[in-house]
Formats: C-alpha cells, sequence, structure tokens
C-alpha cells in the first residue's frame, strides 16, 4: 500500500467508527413510542445507497455490469421511496393526534 | 483548479451536507412532536445527496468524456431503475394497510442489502484480471457481499413469514443447523483463501455470495413468527452494515455515515426488544423456546380455575368503571380489532369512564407498532401510556381490559423460575378486576400458562379481539 491509500484507508476507518459512535448517542434517546417509526426510517437512511448505484451504473461497462447496476438502482430507489413515504405516513397519524389532544381531563389525570 | 475539480468539492460538501441532515433527523425523531419534521430533514438530505450525485455524473461526462467514460446509455440506466424502484416503492408504501407495515418495512429492507451487494459485486468484475487485489479491498468486498446478501435472503424470508406466504411457525429442516455451520465453514475458507493470494477469483465469490444467500435463508427459516420483529431489526441493522462496507469498496464517504448511522440504530433497536421479551438476541437467533405463535397454540383451560364472563357482564363493569386501563397485545394486531377497541373507548368515555391504554414495550409486531396502530385508529396520543408511567395506576383501575395479551402480563415474571422471570411486565393483576378478551387458554409465546388467567378477579371473554370487542361495544349500548 502506498502511504496515500493507507490514508485514505484510515480516514474511512476514522469516519465509520464515529458515525457509529453518533448513531449510539443520538438513537438511544428515542421512546419506545417511536420504534416502529425509526426502525423504519433508519430503513430509509440506508437507501443512501442508492449513490453508490449511480455511480457505478455511470460507469457501467458490459452487459453483466449494466444489468448489475440497473438491478441495484431499481432496489435503492424502492429503499428511499418507499421509505421515507410509509415512515411518513405512520408519523403523520402521531401528529393528527398530538395536534388535536383531547381536552383537559385527561391531561389532569395523566399528571397525578 | 478545473470546473470539474469544483464540482468535485461542492458535490462532497452535500454528500456531508445530507448525512448531517440524517443525524439531525434521527435526533428529531426523539418526540412525537418533532419526529415527521425529523423525517422530512432526513429526506431532504436524501433528495440533496442525489441531487448532487446527480451533477457530478452529469460534470464528469461533459468536462472529463475520456477519463470517465459516461455515456448516455449510462443516464438510460439510472433513470430506468429509478423510475423502476421509485414506481414500485411509492405505490406499494401508499397502498400497503398499517397492519402489513412491519413485512413492507422487511422488503425496503431487503432491495437495500440487496443493493448494497450487488455493489461490491460488480466492483468485483472490475478487478477480476485485473491484477492483485490488496487485502483491505478485498476484505471490504467480501464483507459486503456476505452482509448484503444474507440480509437480502434473510429479511425476504421475514417478510414472507409475516404475510403470510411462509408459514410463521418455525420451520426446521433436517440438519439445518449442521447445513448452516457448513455454509459458515465454506465461506470462511473461501474468503481466506481470496485474502491470502490476493488474486481476484470469481468462482470464489460466486461460492462466497451463494452461501451468504442460502445463509440468510436457513437462519430466518427457524425463526417463529412472534419474533419476527427482532429479526428485522436485527437484518436493519446488517444493512446499514453493508452499505457501510459498499461506501468502504467505492470509496463513499457519505455511505459509509449513514451505513454505520443505521447499523448502530438498529444494533440499539434490537437489543432493546430482546431485552423486552427477557431473551438474549443470540437466543433468538438460535431459536431458544422454539415456540411459535400464540394463535397456533390454541388448547382446552389447564389447571387454576377459570372464570368465564359473558359479554353482558363484562360491559356492566366496562360502564360503571371511573378508571378504565386497556391492555391491548399481539391478539388485537393479529385480528386488526385497533378500530372496534377506539370505538368501545370512545363509547365508555361518552358515559364518563376515564380509559387509558397500557403499551408494553414489545406489543404488536414491532416495538411500538401498536402506538402506531392505535394512533391509526385516532386514538388519542396522550392516552396511549408507558409501561413505567401506567404501572403506578393499575392499583386505581376499576378494570383492565386485556385484549390478545399474555406473556407482558404474567405475574410469574415477578419470581425467578419461569421462562418469563425478569422480563418486564405491566402490572394487571393490581387493578380491582380484570377482563380478558382471549381466543381460548391457548399459551403465550414462553409455553407456560398465565397466572393472571386464574386469579379470582380476572374474568375471561373467549372471543377473537374484533368480535369481542364488538360484542362488548353493542352491550354497553345496550344499557
Amino acid at each position: 500500500m502506498t502511504p496515500d491509500q493507507i490514508d485514505a484507508l484510515i480516514t474511512a476507518l476514522t469516519i465509520f467508527t464515529l458515525a457509529i459512535l453518533v448513531g449510539f448517542a443520538v438513537i438511544s434517546k428515542v421512546p419506545a413510542t417511536l420504534h416502529t417509526p425509526l426502525m423504519s426510517g433508519a430503513n430509509s437512511i440506508h437507501g443512501i445507497v442508492l449513490v453508490g448505484a449511480m455511480l457505478i451504473a455511470a460507469e457501467a461497462r458490459g452487459g453483466i455490469s449494466q444489468a448489475l447496476s440497473l438491478i441495484a438502482v431499481a432496489f435503492a430507489t424502492m429503499n428511499v421511496v418507499g421509505g421515507y413515504v410509509v415512515t411518513d405516513r405512520m408519523l403523520q397519524m402521531f401528529r393528527k393526534k398530538a395536534a388535536a389532544p383531547k381536552p383537559a381531563a385527561d391531561d389532569a389525570e395523566s399528571a397525578s | 483548479m478545473t470546473t470539474l475539480d469544483v464540482i468535485e468539492i461542492l458535490v462532497r460538501i452535500a454528500w456531508l451536507a445530507g448525512a448531517v441532515a440524517f443525524v439531525i433527523g434521527l435526533a428529531r425523531m426523539n418526540s412525537p412532536a418533532t419526529a415527521r419534521n425529523g423525517n422530512l430533514v432526513s429526506a431532504g438530505g436524501m433528495v440533496l445527496a442525489i441531487g448532487a450525485t446527480a451533477i457530478l455524473i452529469l460534470g464528469r461526462q461533459q468536462l472529463a468524456p475520456e477519463s470517465f467514460g459516461i455515456r448516455a446509455s449510462s443516464w438510460a440506466l439510472i433513470i430506468g431503475g429509478i423510475v423502476i424502484g421509485g414506481g414500485l416503492g411509492l405505490y406499494t408504501a401508499r397502498v400497503v394497510k398499517m397492519t402489513a407495515m412491519p413485512q413492507l418495512v422487511s422488503l425496503f429492507n431487503a432491495v437495500g442489502g440487496g443493493a448494497a451487494a450487488l455493489i461490491a459485486i460488480d466492483d468485483y468484475f472490475r478487478l477480476v484480471g485485473g491484477g492483485e487485489v490488496r487485502l483491505d479491498e478485498h476484505i471490504f468486498i467480501v464483507l459486503d457481499v456476505i452482509i448484503g446478501s444474507i440480509t437480502f435472503t434473510g429479511s425476504l424470508i421475514a417478510s414472507g413469514k409475516l404475510q403470510g406466504l411462509i408459514p410463521g411457525k418455525p420451520i426446521l429442516i433436517p440438519g439445518g443447523r449442521l447445513v448452516t455451520v457448513a455454509l459458515a465453514g465454506v465461506t470462511v475458507v473461501a474468503a481466506a483463501i481470496l485474502f491470502v493470494t490476493g488474486t481476484p477469483s470469481l468462482p470464489l465469490i460466486a461460492l462466497i455470495l451463494a452461501a451468504a444467500l442460502v445463509f440468510g435463508v436457513t437462519m430466518t427459516l427457524p425463526i417463529g413468527g412472534a419474533d419476527m420483529p427482532v429479526v428485522i431489526s436485527l437484518l436493519n441493522s446488517f444493512t446499514g452494515t453493508a452499505v457501510a462496507m459498499a461506501g468502504f469498496v467505492i470509496d463513499n464517504p457519505v455511505l459509509i455515515i449513514a451505513g454505520a448511522l443505521v447499523g448502530a440504530s438498529g444494533a440499539i433497536l434490537t437489543k432493546l426488544m430482546a431485552d423486552a421479551m427477557n431473551r438474549s438476541v443470540i437466543n433468538i437467533m438460535i431459536g431458544g423456546f422454539g415456540g411459535g405463535d400464540e394463535a397456533a397454540a390454541a388448547g382446552g383451560p389447564e389447571g387454576g380455575s377459570v372464570r368465564s364472563l359473558g359479554a353482558d357482564d363484562a360491559a356492566i363493569q366496562l360502564a360503571y368503571a371511573q378508571h378504565v386501563i386497556v391492555v391491548p397485545g399481539y391478539g388485537l394486531a393479529v385480528a386488526q380489532a385497533q378500530h372496534a377497541v377506539r370505538e368501545l373507548a370512545e363509547l365508555l368515555e361518552d358515559r364518563g369512564v376515564d380509559v387509558k391504554y397500557a403499551i408494553h414495550p414489545v406489543a404488536g409486531r414491532m416495538p411500538g407498532h401498536m402506538n402506531v396502530l392505535l394512533a391509526e385508529a385516532n386514538v388519542p396520543y396522550p392516552q396511549l401510556k408507558e409501561m413505567d408511567d401506567i404501572n403506578p395506576e393499575f392499583e386505581r383501575a376499576d378494570v383492565a381490559l386485556v385484549i390478545g395479551a399474555n406473556d407482558v402480563t404474567n405475574p410469574a415474571a415477578r419470581r425467578p423460575g419461569s421462562p418469563v422471570s425478569g422480563m418486564p411486565i405491566l402490572d394487571v393483576d393490581k387493578a380491582k378486576s380484570i377482563i380478558v378478551i382471549k381466543r381460548s387458554m391457548g399459551r403465550g409465546y414462553a409455553g407456560i400458562d398465565n397466572e393472571l388467567y386464574t386469579n379470582d378477579k380476572t374474568g375471561m371473554l373467549f372471543a377473537d379481539a374484533k368480535e369481542g370487542l364488538a360484542a362488548l361495544t353493542a352491550a354497553v349500548k345496550a344499557l
């Protein structure tokens, strides 16, 4: 390995490790109520793989590579679009409730 | 600096901004009030990252046609793939019923993992015949192929089980464990040969791919339907990791950051879910109890004396109570009775009864799934109480209405020596009286009798959750 390659590898590993720590820190605060939307939201985020799929599709040569990258782009887009839409559908229902809570009596009870 | 250099820098900054949006988006999902906004922030980051990538490809095509060789046909692949995948994703996400949502999340997870594996496979085709491959490149490619493939087939099986296409019961293949171990062995040996020789080999990577695909199936098939939430969460974490590996393979920082974020989140969720069921993740993956769905175990009454209750008697108890706590469980989710329970609760509230819902962390099919189902049925969000908040209130409750919940209410969990010991439970037995709607005396996931059902204060209303609630609603109306 050349010094440049070593640098690049160490940089990538550093980013990877710090991102894992950020993930732990951010996500451990989420209440159980939101776990399903969170799982769905996290599921959409790994749709970022679409960026990679687009880059390999751009330079695809030959039938096999073209077929592989077409499927990769389609898979990744399905992940992104479906993931965000279904997460939004779930969260929309929560927000509607929060905007129109039951009147006073309930809240007084729950505060006790 | 050439124009293309400027574009490359700006695109990288846009990717970084996208990654920041993902982190902020996840942080805003902490509270119901900001969660939807958080998802939009995250989606905005995604659009930014994808748009920047399109500009990068366009810039490379226009400004450096020789070095990248991007042609018009490349755009056909990209646009074609986006239209096909986007159309499928949009359609399924919009038409799916909220009760079928876990299997859809699993399906989206499968294709995400598949895309990550395909990136590594495509990259490998370029390396073959190009001389020696560096060890670190080889490691990331092999890990991406293995993890991506396992999550692809594993998530498809999990989705099929939840959808009912594949039986939810644990499917035990004769010698299945042996097959699983053999597959793992084949993968390790093939990977070791690649790492040591450094020579790219299509047959070996194909062998690893095939072994990992089959491994995903043999890993998921023996796990019962009730454990699928934990498995989906684990596979979600796997996909994140596979995407991070893909980031290493094509040297792309935004894939590494986003993948690692999801890998960490999935791992935490998986642990939380397994903890709430008093099981370890390893236990589930190996098939500890080996049990199946609650519905599958429909036996007659066993041990203790059980008091059966009619809908009319139960309705009177509910209608003249002051505080009622509803305890919804897996049975309610399966029977899709969330609208029926809301209807009954509203009727009771009109009569001046205070109604709350006690939500166990693993009620339903995924953590938080019960909240989603009840929210879909227009149950006011403030009425949903998490376990720690509601447990002290059971003592003051006149009636606890348990609907299709079993193990999470079993007082045996407070004593050592039972399979559910130590599992956090809802203190339903502390309520002044208890009504349980359940199809039969069948055992829950843990495969033990529930002492709650033989408690003197408990009346059993034997019915499917939906029918039982409809009968109760009709009886309350008639009062």
